[in-house]
């Protein structure tokens, strides 16, 4: 089924004369708009008059997760915040989040790409989509939720947690499509088991995950377990959330939605073009965004493009799942995390020069963050076994409340972390994805 | 006049003890008394050695987190009720106990016990005043 199918099949010639249209547009609102982009620009010696063909895309600057920061909070807008109706904001690293404003168009086309993605995704407006994405300042909950009652399916804003009353109201509702991570996908399928309760039980049939990388082998486990057809569906806030890109059922990647947005991929070393099919980073570009529109959005995921045509009618270019990321950040249920800010939580408790490991398992289809702490001379400073258990409790809900995931606190001696020459190493994802 | 005890933070791992001791024996040092605290995760070594000084600075040169401690080495009759008539008096004059461990050398018919508690300097003076015979640190580490 296809929600829009003069949007998604449109011929490509016709699709790119549309995008070239809109990119302009999008070129001079930012330039006039946003000191930001208008700065940008005219350092790298462009104005909106040099984008006259889509390739000239490159001319324009990228941008960065640092520019949304340093614009912190409203810089970036491109509308006098009178015109926001909706503010969402992403993790922070070390500091500042990001944050990113929805104007009521914004909305409404935010609604109208979901609601492509959950049809993609197989609902209809006859389900009962079930929606364990977190509701808040995390654009998954209220994205996928527009998007179903724009649908016009019967939405379950149940949020995340509380797995077992999930599982209750799946069953008892007749809950018919499930929105989630993909890992709290199968932590519902372990608790339905615990519970006793058979996926023949349930109506369930289909799935729509995303927000944080999966691979094939627990696309097919999560299928098996609930008894549904998974797809995968990318997004993320700075370029507007759930929606961006979508899986249709011939999971051969995801359709990316070109209509309202460019995608390139890049050498992220050299910000060229990768060739065609290559892995690189993705970059995205929007079209349609009033509030926060974004000009090649560095995204730090790792993917590749696939053209030709693809079965299901869509005629937009699609993008292979995320297989990685150029920087450091780790996806952890969900939640994105710096190693940047394990440091200035542990500097926050006092502890100076910390020495960590951040080490990341897959424990029960559940991601685990363990963070092993070096018992530096200033930490011991007593002897007594009650205080070095209260100290590792303390980092560990420091940890907590700043990253917003439990995390288990490992206390270790000092030296034993490996120190590489120049950079410390912070990180091991024992993640197989 | 109190003991000085040294304080090692282990990791609950194979040959980490090995390590320590091998380090003292590098340096001469003689172990008294030793206790170790530990959980599923970490230990810590305690230990009273002839040269707790030296001692300290050997492991911290090395790269231990250890720190130096005050305890109390207390005498008592080597016979049933000997210790209990220590804690008596601590516990009457309110004086809480962290740990405690026995000594490995001891003086003919007396035990000593090795105690940690707050308040060293007064817990010193209350044993005293009751007729309990607390020793310095030179003389320990000379046993």
């Amino acid at each position: 089924m296809i929600w829009n199918e003069k949007c998604e099949c449109m011929p490509v010639e016709e699709r790119k004369e549309l995008q070239l249209e809109r990119l302009k547009a999008t070129v001079e609102n930012v330039f006039f708009n946003v000191p930001h982009y208008r700065k940008a620009m005219q350092y790298a010696g462009v104005e909106p008059d040099d984008i006259q063909t889509l390739e000239d895309i490159r001319k324009l600057p990228f941008t960065v997760k640092d520019d949304l920061r340093d614009n912190y909070p409203y810089g970036m807008l491109a509308v006098p915040l009178s015109e926001i109706v909706r503010i969402h904001s992403s993790s922070g690293t070390t500091g500042k989040p990001t944050v990113v404003g929805y104007t009521r168009n914004d909305i409404n086309n935010w609604a109208e790409l979901m609601a492509r993605s959950l049809v993609s995704g197989g609902a209809t407006r006859n389900d009962v989509i079930h929606n364990a994405y977190g509701y808040g300042l995390f654009t998954g909950g209220l994205g996928i939720h527009h998007g179903a009652e724009r649908l016009g399916a019967s939405v379950i804003p149940i949020s995340g947690g509380n797995t077992k009353r999930q599982v209750m109201i799946m069953r008892d509702f007749g809950s018919t499509v499930l929105t989630c991570t993909p890992s709290y996908a199968l932590v519902i399928a372990e608790t339905m088991e615990e519970m006793g309760i058979s996926k023949d039980e349930m109506k369930l049939k289909h799935g729509i995950f995303g927000a944080e990388p999966w691979s094939e082998n627990m696309r097919l486990e999560i299928e098996k377990k609930l008894g549904i057809s998974a797809v995968d569906i990318y997004g993320l806030s700075e370029v507007l959330g759930p929606g961006v890109a979508i899986e249709c059922q011939c999971k051969n990647g995801l359709h990316v939605q070109e209509d309202h947005f460019i995608i390139e991929v890049i050498d992220p070393d050299t910000g060229e073009p990768v060739p065609e099919g290559e892995k690189g980073e993705i970059v995205f570009t929007s079209l349609m965004k009033e509030g926060l529109p974004i000009i090649r959005y560095r995204t730090r995921d790792i993917a590749s493009i696939i053209t030709g045509s693809c079965p299901c009618g869509r005629t937009s270019v699609r993008m292979s799942r995320v297989s990685g990321r150029t920087d450091d950040m780790l996806i952890i249920r969900g939640v994105n995390i710096f190693p940047s800010q394990v440091e200035s939580i542990l500097l926050d408790i006092g502890q100076a020069e910390p020495h960590y490991l951040l080490v990341v398992d897959r424990v029960n289809n559940l991601d685990v963050l363990t963070v092993k702490v070096e018992v530096s001379e200033s930490l011991f400073a007593f002897d007594e076994v009650r205080r070095l258990e209260q100290l590792g409790k303390d980092i560990s809900a420091a940890l907590q409340s700043g990253l917003g995931i439990s995390v288990k606190v490992q206390l270790v001696e000092p030296k034993t972390l490996e120190r590489s020459e120049g950079k410390a190493k912070r990180v091991v994802d024992n993640r197989k994805f | 006049m109190q003991v000085n005890q040294i304080s090692v933070f282990l990791e609950n791992k194979s040959g980490r003890l090995a390590a320590v001791t091998k380090l003292l024996q590098r340096y001469n040092v003689n172990i008294r008394a030793l206790s170790i605290a530990d959980t599923s995760d970490f230990g810590i070594l305690r230990l009273i050695v002839d040269q707790p000084q030296l001692a300290f600075n050997a492991l911290k040169s090395e790269g231990f987190s250890v720190s130096m401690t005050e305890v109390i080495g207390v005498e008592m009759p080597d016979r049933p009720g000997g210790l209990a008539g220590v804690l008596e008096i601590l516990e009457k004059y309110e004086f809480n106990i962290e740990y405690l461990y026995a000594f490995i050398g001891k003086a003919d018919d007396k035990a000593l016990v090795i105690c940690r508690v707050e308040r060293v300097e007064d817990a010193v003076k209350c044993l005293e005043d009751n007729g309990i015979t607390v020793l310095t640190g030179e003389k320990l580490y000379e046993l």
